[in-house]
């Protein structure tokens, strides 16, 4: 299958982007339903060219056609097949035909599931995603396109970048960029609310599924990201504030406000301004995100090869969306506060107290993100700014937020009783501070680790507590519906996760040793025995493996074969090995053999102990299953009925007339 | 999107090794292309390791070591610390500060020895001076201006809301699907 | 009017990364400015590549200036490096004091004899320590030295004609007007 048949999908996609673009608008604008209706048909075409240019790439890599040059650069004869797919999206050109792919995916299940909007609705809501596609589907075929021809054609391909021949590697794009582009659902809500003057109070009901559904996802592909970079780039870390971490962070701490101001303006109809601003901005982060990576404009470990004529593409592209979506919110935003209006004490404002951190906690991450970048242009010399800057703020912001978590659920909406709070602050202090206490004897002590666990109690606490208070309270079948289910997953697993990260931090043993086949090391409790080390053979790779035996108190707790693979172009890969546990990980990695011709002897070591590591990960599962619990729920589900017919009509007639 | 590698060598020396001769091309790319060179060559051809048995007296000595090298910058792999980069100048920086470390000489004096002749860069915690209040306080401003924001909207939607009907004390929760 | 502040906040954004794009296309990112300029290069005493029963120390080079060129067998760029120094470096103006970091001698001294000897002396620091006193993180990396000892320019990587013209013989002008 040529190649150039994949280009040539790719621009029939442009095309039926362009109109599902424009002629959209042109019908919601002029009351043309004729043109109104060519929206789904264009997402549907576009989508399945851009299906068909995605799995022409997917078939190159899979038969070895190394005339493409994408394919030649990032696979070989030897990658197995499952990494020759994942090779898809290995490099900038495959990565964004991977964007645009899931783009598609949004839109037609935006297409599909929106038969019930009111027509106009829905015919801005799809142009606006067209509108984003003709970017993307643009920057990719004049910038970097991944059909390319290399002539002659070469007889073997260089290789996928080991790091990424990972499990971790082909779980974690996809799922992410799940995330990523899904906020542009919210964000195509909000655009197509702005324009049509907000008559569809009810859009931001419409727009909460979507966007607990996107949050979820993205919380994913965070959760692998940092897996997958324990796992594969050694030295135990899992979070390392790199810009292109960064990058995905900002977006989800903007879509976590995003959720909770949707949940005020839908109840409430109150500080409907704000959702709009921040579907904006949580898209407008996504964009930013897909920026940094392409352009050069910041070293990071991820970085795409940087292109200057990329970067001013995409920079392009960021001030026109960017730009027109925050001119239009300037002239369209509701202007009067509207919606039921609260107390000071009240949840809507614990939400906006938290909404307020999470923005702050964004803008900081952005800020460090990007000095390196202001102290070049204000010539302040090279400026670092890395852990130390971001570990330190991050938490100091989100103490409030965690402090405030347990409250949220027990304040009525509009006006909140202070007696439950009372009531609720004693027992949930009482647990926090026991469990610190029982902690202290366990941690040697340790602050940061008896703060971990006490913020981790304080949470979880008024999340059960409240739990059974609706379980007390309320009417069978009616206790937990979706909504709050979510919610309560989502606080309990930002419980475990606090748990996770703070436990990890102290407790973790980190030792550099050298050791002599048959020698021990005693590490956290635990007793590694090294037994040598011996070659060892994959499909493209040689390696060098140790054996490792694992016992404690005399009990084998396990095998563990730590590797330093050579791959067949010669890049060298530790592939650690890990035996994981609920409570703790032990980690081992390869260094050197301590006599370079002599692999069957000495070697040095890195032997791990991570207590609670898989907390953090498991935290943020929990966290991802919440958001799609939440987005299940029935209430969200459009029920479309005649009055909503008449309604329409009556929408267009008003709007051709204004 | 992910590509890179924390050994950036193995991807750079793909890219360099298969750069065409220098005869065409404008100055631009051809710059691009040294300065790309370069870097494979910062990173260094023989394969080192971050895993380096050091001979500690105790735990806390170790952990103090751990610490430290953590806090300093690979100029290297530049988005790495010392204490986890391949890289055989971090090699040298960690045995540097081991034995600074043996010699008695507190963390802040290895850092200033490092400073002055690598530059503040080494540090990857930005120090507070001039250059980087904006840094330090930036975030403090932010939350002071929304802060504010936040204060006056609710005060607004009290003023409001104190208008509006009290709900009667000890009335059960209304069970109203909307509300919980 | 406040709702405007997004949009201008935005467009601050557009222009700084406008110019980070720009400024990219200027310098090299990994270039870590020395922190050594215009103060006294370390005191050093390395053996001689070809004899290094003898040594060369800071003080026996003062009353002169010269170039101190930071290279190495493996480093590829220095071989990039090398035609133009071979072609320019003796028209400089000031002697070429080769220095081999990190590197085994017999590989640098074959490496020599196949790309050329352009340096009056070459002085080599196998173990990289006296490197760190100069702040050197990868090669090729050059030092303008004055009479005094002092470090007046520093280039990181490798040297082009244009570098040559444009940066290096200002800077050795400027020392010699100094100190005709």
């Amino acid at each position: 299958m040529t190649p150039e048949l994949g280009q040539l999908a790719l621009i029939l996609a442009l095309l039926l982007a362009l109109a599902q673009g424009v002629l959209p608008l042109i019908g919601a604008w002029r009351g043309n339903r004729a043109l109104m209706a060519t929206a789904r048909p264009a997402a549907a075409g576009q989508a399945v060219f851009v299906a068909i240019a995605f799995g022409i790439l997917v078939w190159a890599f899979l038969h070895f056609d190394f005339s493409v040059r994408y394919v030649a650069d990032n696979s070989n004869l030897e990658l197995p097949w499952y990494y020759r797919i994942a090779a898809v999206w290995g490099a900038h050109e495959g990565s964004l035909l991977l964007w645009i792919l899931i783009l598609n995916v949004w839109t037609v299940a935006l297409a599909a599931f929106s038969q019930k909007l009111p027509e106009v609705f829905a015919a801005r809501v799809l142009a606006v995603m067209g509108l984003v596609a003709v970017g993307f589907l643009t920057f990719i075929l004049f910038t970097s396109d991944p059909f390319g021809r290399l002539l002659p054609m070469p007889g073997d391909g260089a290789d996928l970048n080991p790091v990424l021949q990972d499990p971790g590697m082909t779980f974690h794009p996809p799922v992410l960029y799940m995330g990523y582009v899904g906020f542009s659902v919210a964000f195509a809500f909000s655009i197509a609310g702005l324009l049509g003057g907000e008559m569809e109070q009810a859009w931001v009901r419409w727009a909460r599924p979507w966007t607990n559904a996107a949050w979820g996802f993205l919380t994913a592909g965070i959760v692998a990201g940092s897996w997958w970079a324990y796992a594969e780039l050694g030295w135990g870390g899992w979070w390392f504030w790199d810009p292109v971490e960064n990058a995905s962070f900002m977006p989800w701490l903007v879509g976590l406000a995003l959720i909770h101001a949707q949940a005020v303006t839908e109840k409430r109809g109150s500080l409907r301004a704000w959702t709009i601003l921040l579907s904006i901005f949580a898209f407008s982060l996504s964009l930013l995100g897909t920026f940094l990576v392409r352009s050069g404009v910041l070293t990071s470990v991820h970085a795409f090869a940087s292109d200057p004529r990329r970067g001013i593409f995409i920079l392009a592209f960021l001030t026109i969306v960017v730009g027109g979506s925050l001119l239009l919110y300037a002239l369209r935003a509701p202007k009067v506060a509207g919606g039921k209006p609260f107390n000071v004490v009240s949840r809507e404002t614990v939400l906006l107290i938290g909404n307020l951190l999470f923005a702050v906690a964004s803008a900081m991450v952005l800020l460090g993100t990007l000095f390196p970048l202001i102290g070049d242009a204000l010539n302040l010399g090279k400026i670092s700014v890395g852990p130390p800057y971001f570990g330190f703020l991050f938490p100091l912001l989100m103490l409030p937020v965690v402090v405030l978590m347990p409250f949220g659920p027990y304040l009525r909406w509009g006006k909140g009783e202070a007696a439950p709070l009372k009531g609720l602050l004693l027992r949930i202090t009482i647990a926090a501070v026991a469990c610190a206490i029982i902690a202290a004897f366990f941690v040697d002590g340790q602050l940061k680790a008896i703060v971990g666990v006490a913020a981790g109690v304080w949470i979880a606490a008024g999340t059960l507590l409240f739990a059974y208070k609706r379980w007390r309270e309320a009417p069978r079948g009616r206790r937990y519906p979706a909504e709050l289910a979510g919610m309560l997953l989502a606080h309990l697993g930002m419980a475990v996760f606090v748990m996770g990260v703070l436990l990890s931090e102290t407790l973790s043993v980190t030792s550099d040793v050298r050791m002599a086949p048959g020698q021990t090391q005693h590490i956290g409790g635990y007793d590694f025995r090294f037994d040598g080390a011996h070659r060892t053979t994959g499909p493209n790779w040689t390696a060098d493996q140790g054996i490792v035996v694992v016992t404690r108190n005399g009990n084998k707790v396990g095998t563990m074969l730590p590797q330093k693979r050579t791959y067949l172009r010669g890049q060298v890969q530790t592939e650690s090995a890990i035996d994981a546990g609920f409570s703790r990980d032990l980690y081992v990695a390869l260094g050197e053999p301590m006599d370079a011709g002599n692999i069957q002897g000495a070697w040095s070591l890195r032997l791990y102990y991570k207590p609670f590591i898989r907390w953090i990960w498991g935290g943020g599962l929990l966290m991802m299953v919440g958001g799609f619990t939440a987005a299940a729920d029935k209430r969200f589900r459009i029920k479309r009925g005649v009055d909503e017919v008449a309604r329409t009509d009556g929408l267009l007639a008003q709007e051709t007339r204004a | 999107m992910l590509f890179g590698t924390r050994d950036r060598r193995s991807a750079l020396a793909r890219d360099a090794l298969a750069l065409p001769p220098l005869t065409r091309a404008s100055r631009a790319s051809a710059l691009l292309r040294l300065l790309l060179v370069a870097m494979v060559v910062f990173a260094g051809v023989a394969h080192s390791q971050a895993i380096q048995p050091l001979p500690f007296k105790n735990r806390a000595e170790k952990v103090r070591f751990q610490h430290l090298t953590s806090q300093l910058r690979c100029l290297v792999c530049q988005n790495e610390t010392i204490a986890d980069s391949n890289a055989e100048l971090a090699r040298d920086l960690r045995l540097d500060v081991f034995q600074q470390m043996q010699q008695g000489r507190s963390d802040k004096q290895i850092k200033q020895y490092l400073v002055a002749r690598y530059s503040d860069f080494v540090l990857y915690d930005p120090p507070l001076q001039a250059d980087t209040l904006l840094l330090w306080f930036g975030p403090l401003l932010i939350l002071l201006a929304g802060a504010a924001v936040v204060v006056i909207a609710i005060r607004r939607r009290s003023r409001d809301a104190g208008t509006t009907a009290q709900v009667p004390a000890g009335q059960a929760p209304t069970d109203n699907e909307d509300d919980w | 009017m406040s709702r405007l502040l997004p949009l201008f906040g935005f467009l601050l954004l557009v222009g700084l990364f406008g110019f980070g794009i720009w400024w990219n296309t200027q310098h090299d990112q990994n270039e870590v400015p020395s922190p050594l300029i215009n103060k006294p290069a370390p005191a050093f005493v390395l053996p001689l590549l070809d004899d290094p029963t003898r040594t060369v120390s800071k003080a026996s080079l003062l009353g002169k200036p010269y170039l101190l060129n930071v290279f190495a067998s493996w480093c590829f760029a220095c071989g990039e490096e090398h035609p133009t120094l071979m072609a320019e470096g003796s028209q400089l103006g000031v002697m070429l004091l080769g220095y081999d970091y990190k590197d085994a001698p017999d590989d640098a001294k074959n490496w020599l004899r196949e790309h050329g000897n352009p340096y009056r002396m070459v002085v080599a620091d196998r173990p990289g320590r006296t490197a760190i006193d100069f702040g050197v993180y990868g090669a090729p990396e050059s030092f303008l030295i004055d009479a005094k000892g002092v470090i007046r320019y520093k280039h990181i990587g490798p040297i082009t004609p244009e570098v040559i013209t444009k940066e290096l013989k200002p800077a050795i002008a400027a020392l010699q007007k100094e100190s005709p």
